[in-house]
């Protein structure tokens, strides 16, 4: 009873990670930047969500009115900060990146106060009992809607038009281009849509500890990283897979090592056992 | 003679410019990215707290902190063996949530609650600044003299191209860990001064932001330029103790900074300044 509770509790905390990750990883396949301040759009996505609910009554507008302006606000980001930097040594973008993360999470702090904001009639709180355990729906919610939002988007890179020009960016760039694929317009996608799955995370996070807090992007942030490492870079099944199997293992790891280190130490050990014996990744081919 | 303040000030500023040099060692001349840096400085800083209680003469326990963060660094520097880059960034990230993670949970290292009531170094606030200044200047002209030195040399071919370098027979291996090794001893240094500075440390004291905090001094300052790093790290270190209207701001500032140097000037104040200086030669 206690492994199905801990798998399932495991599960719901690595939907999450795989929602803030897909988007990191789609960005760091294309572009080769670790784009940490993506943790900063998950946040502000949580912040729309509740102001938006609690305006409207309706959480489906929220989402929609999230996704769409921190979609947006990544293309923006994307063209101010990060594409003149792009032929600059890796560490120049990751550390401003940090940077602007760093910076992202004080003006939420300034603007928004320290601390946090609560929706004043959370939606999708009814429990519901499965395999007699009581989940709330928002949890059962974030579970099956991050698996289905990344098979979706898994379908729609196999099947359409954009998701074959999006994999030839990510191959070669500069063959994708010469074979008429406009690059520019597959990097502004892939910013929207990254950025668009984080504020839908912020929101269902939010929902799921009814509180929004200027800093509760980063531990997630620097466990999607670790997490699309693990899932090596820029393949976003591996990242699926990755997160699921952090939830799982921190889950678990609490219970059995938590005397020895806490849940993100958890996290972080693992990813450097496995780099130490795969440094490629989970499911990274050898370069 | 200086008052207390000006005494303080001095000495915050002398332990920082000695841990942003050992990151400089690091990051800078050996060009390994560290994202965990402030985890050394924790090592360095328990070591010395924990030592110095459990009676030994504060010398030794400074010196012990610094060989135990060396050490340690050492052991952490066998990653950027197996990984590069963005991989070893994430990594030494990994084990600065790992020391933390580790140290919360250990109450025989204070847990949560942290060390405080070991004994102190027996100098006054004065003699103490004159040993941080001291400690900051050797480590100063020991980063100059390295940067000139073959073993300077050898971490510049590592920096620049490791592949070439390894191809030209330079044992890569052996600087990077020699670069981990006393860049982490130096800031182990850092932190035993830190703990006998503030007479009380706990996990919080030595977490991302400080890791993050340093590496922007480095960036800031120039990487790999001993002047420019040492001019960031003085001024970033005080700037919140001197305007006080700073500290709310202070992470703000420290973020904006960070993104604006890499934005529009990747090599940082020695690299604006050298820029300048280019840019008056070539003027006729």
């Amino acid at each position: 009873m206690l492994y199905v509770e801990l798998f399932l509790q495991g599960l719901i905390q690595g939907s999450i990670y795989a929602l803030v990750a897909v988007g990191l990883t789609l960005v760091y396949g294309l572009l080769r930047i670790l784009h940490i301040a993506h943790a900063g759009l998950f946040t502000l996505g949580g912040y729309i969500g509740v102001l938006v609910t609690d305006a409207t009554g309706s959480l489906a507008l929220a989402l929609l009115v999230a996704a769409v302006t921190v979609g947006l606000l990544g293309m923006a980001l994307y063209r101010v900060c990060y594409e003149p930097i792009l032929n600059k040594p890796p560490f120049v973008a990751l550390i401003a990146s940090i940077g602007l993360f760093i910076a992202m999470e004080e003006i939420y702090r300034i603007v928004f106060g320290p601390y946090g904001l609560s929706y004043q009639a959370p939606p999708l709180q009814d429990s519901v009992v499965l395999w007699g355990m009581h989940l709330t729906q928002a949890e059962l919610a974030v579970m099956g809607g991050g698996v289905v939002v990344i098979a979706v988007l898994a379908l729609l890179a196999e099947k359409t038009r954009a998701g074959t020009a999006w994999k030839a960016t990510v191959t070669d760039p500069q063959m994708a281009q010469s074979f008429g694929i406009d690059t520019v317009r597959v990097r502004y996608l892939n910013f929207f849509i990254g950025s668009a799955l984080a504020a839908c995370a912020g929101v269902m996070v939010a929902l799921m500890n009814n509180l929004v807090e200027p800093t509760m992007g980063s531990v997630p942030s620097y466990k999607a990283l670790a997490i699309i490492v693990l899932g090596g870079l820029g393949d976003v099944r591996g990242t699926l897979i990755a997160a699921l199997a952090l939830g799982v293992i921190e889950a678990f790891g609490t219970i059995y090592l938590g005397d020895l280190m806490d849940r993100d130490a958890i996290a972080f050990a693992f990813l450097i056992v496995v780099l130490m014996i795969r440094p490629q990744g989970l499911l990274g081919r050898k370069a | 003679m200086l008052d207390a303040y000006h005494i303080s000030l001095l000495t915050v500023m002398g332990i920082s410019v000695t841990f942003a040099l050992s990151l400089n060692l690091i990051t800078g001349f050996c060009g390994q990215i560290s994202l965990g840096h402030a985890a050394f400085l924790g090592i360095g800083a328990y070591g010395a707290a924990l030592l110095s209680k459990a009676g030994l003469p504060v010398p030794l326990g400074l010196a012990a902190g610094a060989l135990l963060a060396g050490a340690i660094g050492a052991v952490v520097g066998l990653t950027s063996l197996r990984v590069r880059h963005d991989f070893l960034a994430i990594t030494t990230m990994g084990v600065g949530f790992l020391f933390l993670g580790i140290v919360r949970q250990q109450d025989a290292l204070g847990g949560e609650m942290g060390v405080s009531g070991f004994p102190g170094t027996g100098l006054d606030k004065e003699g103490f600044m004159v040993l941080v200044l001291a400690v900051a200047a050797a480590t100063a002209a020991f980063s100059l003299y390295l940067k000139k030195s073959w073993l300077g040399f050898a971490f510049d071919a590592v920096a620049e191209d490791e592949d070439t370098a390894r191809l030209l027979g330079v044992d890569v291996a052996r600087f990077k860990l020699a670069a981990f090794a006393m860049g982490c001893a130096i800031a182990g240094l850092a932190g035993g001064l830190y703990a006998h500075n503030v007479r009380f440390i706990d996990p919080d004291s030595f977490g991302f932001v400080e890791s993050i905090t340093v590496l922007s001094m480095v960036v800031i300052g120039g990487i790999g330029s001993v002047w420019g790093v040492i001019v960031a790290a003085a001024g970033l270190s005080v700037l919140p103790l001197w305007i006080q209207f700073i500290e709310d701001y202070k992470l703000l500032i420290y973020g904006g900074l960070l993104f604006a140097v890499m934005r529009f000037s990747p090599g940082g104040l020695a690299g604006a300044v050298a820029a300048v200086a280019r840019r008056g030669r070539t003027e006729p």
